[in-house]
């Protein structure tokens, strides 16, 4: 069990990566991005299409495929994000589950429905361990996965503290309105937040098409992921989604290890319980207490 | 020599016009104040002036420069900054990074954060809490040292003393005093019309969207200003100069 949790909190590194963006979308954009799982889906697949066909060492091809990724983000806030915010609340979802349908066709009309992996170009790093007291086997893939995620939120939690585009960020997701007033272009700051969001997912995605095999339908999955993720460390919270990858993770795993039919059910269990008692919490705030709650259902 | 100018402005909320082919000057160093009831159109007004809301017609010229195509951000950059209704600070962060975001993409020019604190005392002790905790006072002395941070040419200030004790209230017109003997240009929106009257260089009254009333303070009698502000002349809406 020990062991379980563990490797649920490892888990919860990826997890990190994959619902930062999300909930940075969220928190400054306002903007659920129902294509998030499948721009990963495409970050992975643009990294092995790096390896594979143009010979770029692994890291590398990442490295190349993050720019990349973060420039198609700029121009999706520009081209479809932006525009369907103007319509409400509805657009914003059927464009970007449109946009999921394509990036999903798309792949797999380029790279076929074969299962894919980075897994064989990393070396013995897909599969070596450490070996730890109470019997625990400590994979360095995700470790070294956790340690990433542990560096982007601390860099991301920099960018948005010191400098001057971090504050622009902050003042636009608290008020788009009043940062103009100050002069802040609220438009340019949606772009930047959606390049990072989008680079974010494509580094998510390269890290699970390390550990594990992907398809370009594996994406919705991965948004449930994300999105719960999000939901349990509380939307907008960026070491909060840390949090909710690991308690996501550990979740996750503890699941596996009762049964392997079990693994993702105990996520969306977990999900569930915090989403409800959040709604609770917000329900019993609303009527000045819980005292008022429970005499209201007697009444 | 006028800096700012509104001309034939026409602007609204679907299809309420909220203001009615209003025009006027203010003239650089001075104060105008805007005063009216409420629902006469003048934060629909500032809003419009600032950019953030859109103009059905008309034009508004800065130094000459027409800025009708603007959005706001390009507004501030020109030297139009707005205390809006409210304050609306960015209550998470500190009154240090409200007054530094400003600062960052606002205009260039003589004001920092050492000559905001000079002019605003109120802020120094406040300067690395967040917004969110400060008093009204606080906030909106916060919100006007935000505004100073874009260096405006021409400072609009909403409902500048709305909600403030009158302990606030003197310190806030004390503060204003300082930058208007600096040379600051302000056009701003006083329900209190002792003050606006005792602070203004000229006053303009709104009623229905437009311009019941105008003039210099000295030479407006109150029972007029009165009636503009109510409706109750009969020439009210027509233009009443003074």
């Amino acid at each position: 069990m020990l062991d379980a949790i563990v490797q649920g909190i490892l888990l919860g590194g990826y997890y990190a990566i994959l619902a930062a963006g999300l909930s940075l979308m969220f928190g400054v954009v306002r903007f659920i991005n129902l294509a998030h799982g499948d721009l990963a889906m495409l970050g992975a697949y643009l990294a092995l299409f790096c390896v594979e066909r143009l010979g770029l060492p692994v890291w590398l091809a990442v490295a190349a495929t993050l720019p990349a990724m973060a420039a198609l983000g700029w121009l999706l806030q520009a081209t479809i994000f932006a525009r369907t915010l103007k319509a409400g609340i509805l657009l914003p979802l059927l464009a970007t589950f449109g946009l999921g349908a394509v990036l999903q066709n798309g792949m797999f009309g380029l790279f076929g429905s074969d299962t894919k992996s980075l897994g064989n170009h990393i070396g013995s790093l897909s599969w070596s361990s450490w070996q730890v007291p109470f019997d625990i086997s400590v994979g360095k893939l995700p470790m070294f996965t956790f340690v990433v995620a542990v560096f982007v939120l601390g860099a991301l939690h920099l960018l948005l503290a010191r400098t001057k585009v971090g504050r622009a960020i902050r003042a636009t997701s608290i008020d788009p309105e009043a940062a103009e007033l100050v002069g802040i272009e609220a438009a340019r700051v949606h772009r930047v937040a959606a390049a990072i969001a989008v680079a974010l997912a494509a580094l998510a995605g390269a890290f699970l098409a390390m550990r594990a095999l992907i398809t370009p339908y594996a994406g919705p999955a991965q948004l449930i992921f994300a999105f719960e993720a999000v939901v349990i460390g509380g939307i907008g919270s960026l070491w909060g989604t840390l949090v909710g990858g690991i308690v996501l993770g550990i979740a996750q795993s503890l699941g596996a290890w009762l049964s392997p039919q079990f693994f993702q059910l105990a996520g969306h269990v977990i999900f569930l319980a915090v989403l409800g008692a959040r709604l609770w919490r917000t329900h019993v705030a609303e009527h000045g207490g819980w005292r008022n709650v429970v005499s209201g259902v007697r009444a | 020599m006028n800096l700012l100018d509104v001309e034939n402005l026409v602007a609204g909320h679907g299809l309420l016009t909220a203001v009615r082919d209003f025009s006027f000057s203010v003239a650089e160093g001075t104060a105008l104040a805007v005063i009216g009831a409420n629902g006469a159109g003048k934060t629909t007004l500032f809003r419009t002036i600032s950019g953030v809301h859109r103009a059905q017609s008309g034009c508004v010229r800065l130094a000459g420069r027409d800025l009708s195509a603007m959005a706001a951000p390009k507004r501030v950059a020109a030297g139009i900054a707005m205390v809006p209704e409210g304050r609306r600070l960015f209550g998470d962060m500190t009154v240090r990074e409200n007054l530094q975001v400003a600062g960052e993409h606002g205009r260039k020019g003589p004001w920092n954060l050492d000559r905001v604190i000079e002019a605003l005392p109120a802020l120094e002790p406040v300067m690395d809490r967040p917004a969110d905790v400060l008093s009204g006072g606080q906030r909106q002395a916060a919100a006007i040292g935000r505004a100073l941070m874009c260096n405006p040419r021409v400072l609009l200030l909403d409902e500048v003393s709305l909600g403030l004790s009158p302990v606030a209230v003197d310190s806030l017109y004390r503060s204003l005093a300082l930058l208007r003997d600096a040379g600051a240009t302000m056009v701003f929106v006083e329900q209190d019309l002792d003050r606006a009257l005792a602070f203004a260089d000229r006053i303009v009254c709104m009623l229905e969207g437009r311009i019941a009333l105008e003039g210099r303070p000295e030479r407006l009698d109150r029972s007029a200003i009165t009636a503009a502000y109510f409706g109750l002349d009969e020439r009210a809406g027509e233009g009443v100069h003074a």
